[in-house]
């Protein structure tokens, strides 16, 4: 088996060519940079055609939610005239309950139009059910690969309920224990099947994120008259960041915070075994956003379209048990129940809330769907299972994998800042890698991956010994 | 004996320890790497006996039989106390004393 892998991955490029029906290589300039705005732009669908796909599909035009009890709850907190007013874009209502929809929508709708069978995704997430629901619209065939079990076979619970929903609506699931071969899996079934590879990452799956967008600031400015001060948006793979951050910019040039927010599981590695069902987050957590956000390209296309540093202005981390905590007084407060990793930045949103003024708007910009295994009380009970403590405390104290910390009082919950400059110092050692001499092109490139000036680039590369056109 | 046409699941090792991944952590390079996959079984067979199936999406896969009819047995999981709590706390805190 082991020899089928390895040449597997010896034809990587030319399956991947073949089942995204995109040639990576004519986007390429000089020594590592590409023309981004050029594979995006290349998607040959306008945003009207894209609105009108997804309405077509059961996708979009959700309803933006004002909070207005938890922002009461805010202020409570928070200083006098301070606590924002938070509004939700009930995401879950999209046909397959999450956002995951825009991006599968136009995904299986190029791969149709294309004349592909079938679609493959690989994902342990909520975007398996949307290819599913997508694909089942279409009469395309598909096949969801999910990292779904320890080696005891023992499934998260979330993952599991994703497995049956993509099962109900009519695809294979295929299901593996952990490891990083999970690529090399659905390589060759894209090279069995020639199946269309429906990669979140394609420019396709991006550009259905816009239409969240600038949906979120057309709806925010009816029932407000003004648009939002801050977005925050859930971070994994970075496509709900790079997706939603290019949709509102479409809508105004004026300033709107971008802010991407995470479950911290700092300390759990993402490969181990072990560690797979010590996490109670699947998904929206530190151990996909640190790595795709410093080095988009890991991703199961050459050139990944989610680049969130381009778009970031904050990055933020919060707890499992702060998150867990947010998904029961959402419940609580405002009548609606949803699943816990959708509620990441809800919990972030709450904590941010309490230092902007009364007169500002935050929109959080997704919910997911709850049920069976995605729910918070499946997830907390199945933490304890696995001999994971959990209490009421402060959440700062919480160490990922050994407890889940509750907050005693909710003035503890508190959003931890990131330092974006160190992770775009990293996504530049990431990708000059070991080119010694960069060209004016890399160095202009280099800046609008970090959204930086090129000064910010220059002296960094100055400080690693990187010599450039430029300075030399 | 399972009857050919029914529902099941197969498991099949894709990589065995010693093929996995040089990079990867430890405890995983431990473990095989293990897949499942269900469909419709093509010939009568014992759990436990090398099965072929065809998947949904017609693909004919081999491996060992697991399980006829298998069902998904999630929910949402034991009682929390944890849950009543914080409803507490936080109707408390908006609303003041619950029982006033």
């Amino acid at each position: 088996m082991v020899i089928l892998m390895h040449n597997i991955l010896q034809r990587k490029n030319e399956i991947m060519k073949k089942a995204v029906g995109i040639d990576f290589s004519k986007y390429e300039k000089d020594n590592i940079g590409f023309d981004y705005e050029a594979l995006m732009n290349d998607v040959e669908y306008s945003i009207d055609e894209i609105k009108k796909i997804q309405f077509e599909n059961g996708v979009g035009n959700t309803p933006l939610k004002e909070l207005k009890n938890l922002t009461n709850l805010v202020r409570k907190i928070s200083k006098p005239g301070f606590g924002a007013r938070i509004f939700i874009k009930d995401e879950a209502l999209n046909d397959s309950g999450s956002f995951k929809a825009r991006r599968a929508s136009i995904s299986c709708y190029h791969a149709k139009r294309l004349g592909y069978k079938g679609v493959i995704a690989a994902t342990s997430g909520n975007y398996g059910a949307a290819v599913a629901s997508q694909a089942a619209k279409l009469g395309l065939k598909c096949i969801v690969v999910q990292e779904c079990f320890d080696s005891r076979q023992i499934g998260q619970p979330e993952i599991i309920e994703k497995a049956r929903a993509c099962e109900a609506l009519g695809a294979e699931v295929v299901q593996l224990t952990v490891g990083p071969e999970l690529f090399n899996v659905s390589l060759k079934l894209l090279e069995e099947t020639n199946y269309f590879n429906a990669s979140l990452y394609t420019s396709y799956g991006i550009k259905g994120v816009e239409t969240l967008g600038i949906e979120l600031m057309e709806d925010c400015f009816k029932l407000t008259n003004k648009y939002p001060d801050m977005v925050v948006i859930t971070n994994a793979g970075g496509g709900n960041l790079t997706g939603t951050a290019r949709g509102i910019k479409q809508v105004t040039s004026q300033p709107v915070e971008i802010v991407g927010a995470s479950v911290n599981l700092r300390g759990l590695h993402m490969a181990s075994d072990t560690d797979f069902n010590r996490k109670s987050f699947t998904t929206g957590h530190t151990g996909f956003s640190y790595p795709f956000m410093t080095y988009p390209d890991r991703s199961d296309v050459p050139r990944s379209a989610a680049r969130p540093l381009r778009y970031i202005d904050r990055f933020v981390t919060i707890n499992q048990g702060e998150v867990f905590f947010i998904t029961e007084a959402l419940t609580a407060l405002e009548g609606i129940e949803r699943g816990p990793a959708g509620n990441t930045s809800l919990a972030a949103a709450f904590s941010l809330a309490k230092d902007l003024e009364e007169d500002k708007i935050i929109i959080v910009q997704e919910t997911e769907y709850t049920g069976a295994g995605k729910h918070h009380q499946a997830q907390l009970d199945f933490a304890k299972q696995n001999n994971i403590e959990v209490k009421f405390g402060n959440p700062k104290d919480e160490i990922p994998g050994k407890n889940i910390i509750l907050p005693e009082d909710i003035r503890l919950i508190k959003a931890v800042e990131q330092d974006l400059d160190k992770m775009r110092k990293s996504l530049i050692n990431n990708l000059i890698k070991n080119h010694k001499h960069l060209t004016k092109n890399d160095i202009e490139f280099l800046a609008k991956e970090v959204n930086k000036e090129k000064e910010f680039v220059l002296n960094y590369l100055k400080q690693i010994n990187v010599s450039s056109e430029v300075l030399t | 004996m399972i009857k050919k046409s029914t529902w099941v699941q197969i498991e099949k090792v894709i990589l065995t320890p010693e093929e996995r991944l040089p990079t990867i952590p430890e405890d995983t390079k431990k473990t095989p790497l293990i897949m499942w996959v269900k469909g419709f079984l093509l010939n009568d067979s014992k759990i436990g006996e090398i099965v072929k199936i065809k998947t949904k999406t017609g693909r004919i896969e081999e491996g060992i039989l697991k399980e006829a009819n298998p069902s998904f047995k999630h929910n949402f999981g034991n009682f929390c106390e944890e849950l009543n709590k914080i409803d507490e706390m936080v109707l408390k805190e908006l609303y003041g004393d619950l029982n006033a």
